[in-house]
């Protein structure tokens, strides 16, 4: 089944609320995947800077040793935020490159979850109120979100294979449905040199809309592009810096309800999901059309 | 007149003090508030009743109906008066996928538009939609009218059995074995009553195309034997 939601800020005023009220739409959507859940949530990005969202499956890995370490690496200073599992590094752009590279060779099992200028990743096995609050969403402030309960039908319960997937900079996406040729897309892609860390048919999808996108599409046409490409069920909310999209297949049996006023666009896939935001009542609410790609940017 | 505010009082509350009413009972109207989207709301009614839900409902809204009406004042989600028996169902707003979805007999009104698969499987409802309607409706319908005064979506009526489907608006594309059939004295009449039971005026059956099923798909045809 699965649950989706989304919330897209117009208004700034808005911003420091972004974590509250996305983890009140995320806590609606619990019965449509108790397994797992994840948000992508995009904050202010500083100029030059880049953050690099790590997570480690053991509970003894010492981040702040981490971060020193990779201090030595830059000879540099490298910012560090953790949150339970996850911890987001902050460093300086033009370092992005060698942090990643000393972060493979001297934390081989930690896992890099995304990176970009703006976005963070956080996501974990468990009941969503239970990894949102592990998490403290309530707390988050940005500019837009995106979250995904999960109920896996395609691949294993893990923490690799819960939503978002970030496949590129500032990119993520989350899908409810399945996809029926990922295995046939995930060997061109990896022709194309583009590697997947799992066997999930939806870090294909977002891998697909990565390659797109490095060959100059942006984020609306490489969502028109992916339905000639993609084959199966699916609702996709995508993120990126500062973009927003919503794409429904053709059959379109995943739910999907759009709300917009002058204030946020937010994406649920049921209403519940959109009760508790400010003005729903004289929003404009509407099912995203089939085959239809919709699509705000800043 | 028994108001019930789902905001305190738990879901499964209301369903129980609806099932429970008895024959001849009094309490014949029911207001419902802060749906807030809950599924099943006002589901397996069996009694001459009305329902007035103020605000926007979840999946399932007036299932299984029998004799009641049922009002949204609102949208639906998906499946609203899924296997109606009888009775009415009114939503003021638009509608998700599956409205009407087996329903066996009752009406069904939607003042705004549906979404797909509106009177999937249809075995003997009636359903009036104001607005237009989904891809894939009438997919399959048994039997029962589907009255549209919009446009319809692709594959309207795909492998159809006996329903009458009439559209006043663009139909997008017919589905597998429907096709558009003449429109009779007896059809125009039976329009007029639909049209008139679910309140609708200004509007002449006269404007209305009827389609229904060519009857070539749900007999075995030995011609096609080589086929299967």
């Amino acid at each position: 089944m699965c649950g989706i939601v989304g919330l897209f800020l117009k208004n700034e005023a808005l911003e420091p609320q972004l974590g509250a009220l996305t983890s009140a739409m995320l806590a609606t959507m619990c019965e449509r995947g108790p397994d797992s859940a994840g948000f992508a949530v995009y904050g202010q990005s500083l100029d030059g800077e880049a953050k690099i969202t790590l997570q480690s499956s053991s509970p003894e890995i010492d981040f702040p040793a981490l971060a020193k370490a990779l201090e030595n690496e830059i000879a540099g200073a490298v910012k560090l935020t953790q949150r339970a599992t996850h911890a987001v590094l902050t460093c300086r752009r033009d370092e992005l490159d060698t942090i990643r590279a000393a972060v493979r060779r001297l934390a081989p099992s930690v896992r890099v979850m995304g990176v970009g200028e703006a976005i963070e990743i956080y996501k974990e096995v468990g009941y969503p109120t239970a990894v949102s609050e592990r998490f403290e969403l309530k707390g988050m402030k940005g500019t837009h979100a995106i979250g995904h309960t999960r109920m896996a039908t395609e691949s294993a319960v893990t923490t690799l294979g819960a939503h978002p997937f970030s496949t590129g900079p500032d990119q993520c996406l989350v899908h409810n449905g399945s996809l029926s040729n990922h295995n046939n897309l995930r060997r061109s892609l990896a022709h194309d040199g583009i590697q997947l860390e799992t066997q999930n048919d939806s870090e294909v999808a977002a891998a697909y809309l990565t390659w797109r996108m490095k060959q100059g599409l942006d984020l609306g046409q490489a969502l028109e592009k992916s339905l000639d490409d993609l084959d199966g069920f699916f609702t996709f909310v995508v993120g990126t810096k500062n973009g927003f999209g919503v794409l429904r297949d053709p059959i379109a049996c995943k739910p999907a309800v759009l709300a917009e006023t002058d204030d946020y666009v937010a994406f649920g896939s049921e209403y519940r999901a959109l009760v508790g935001l400010p003005g729903i009542d004289t929003a404009k609410v509407w099912e995203p059309e089939p085959a239809t790609v919709y699509f705000w940017e800043r | 007149m028994p108001a019930i505010d789902l905001s305190t009082t738990p879901l499964r509350e209301l369903n129980q003090s609806l099932h429970a009413l008895a024959e001849g009972n009094n309490e014949t109207e029911w207001e419902v508030l802060n749906p807030d989207g809950r599924h099943a709301v006002a589901v397996g009614i069996d009694a001459p009743v009305s329902v007035d839900i103020r605000g926007p409902v979840g999946y399932y809204c007036g299932g299984m109906n029998k004799q009641a009406t049922v009002t949204v004042h609102g949208s639906a989600g998906p499946g609203v008066a899924e296997n109606m028996m009888s009775g009415k169902v009114v939503i003021k707003g638009d509608v998700s996928q599956y409205a009407g979805a087996t329903g066996r007999g009752g009406m069904l009104v939607v003042e705004g538009n549906a979404a797909s698969r509106c009177g999937i499987s249809m075995k003997g409802i009636d359903i009036v939609v104001k607005g237009s309607i989904g891809h894939m409706s009438a997919f399959m319908a048994q039997t029962g009218n589907l009255v549209v005064l919009g446009d319809a979506g692709d594959a309207l009526g795909d492998s159809i059995y006996e329903a009458r489907l009439f559209v006043r608006g663009n139909v997008q594309s017919l589905g597998a074995d429907c096709v558009e059939k003449e429109m009779r004295d007896e059809h125009l009449e039976l329009l007029e009553d639909l049209l008139q039971r679910s309140g609708i005026t200004g509007v002449k059956p006269s404007e209305f195309r009827r389609y229904g099923s060519a009857r070539k798909l749900y007999n075995f045809n030995i011609d096609n034997a080589d086929a299967y």
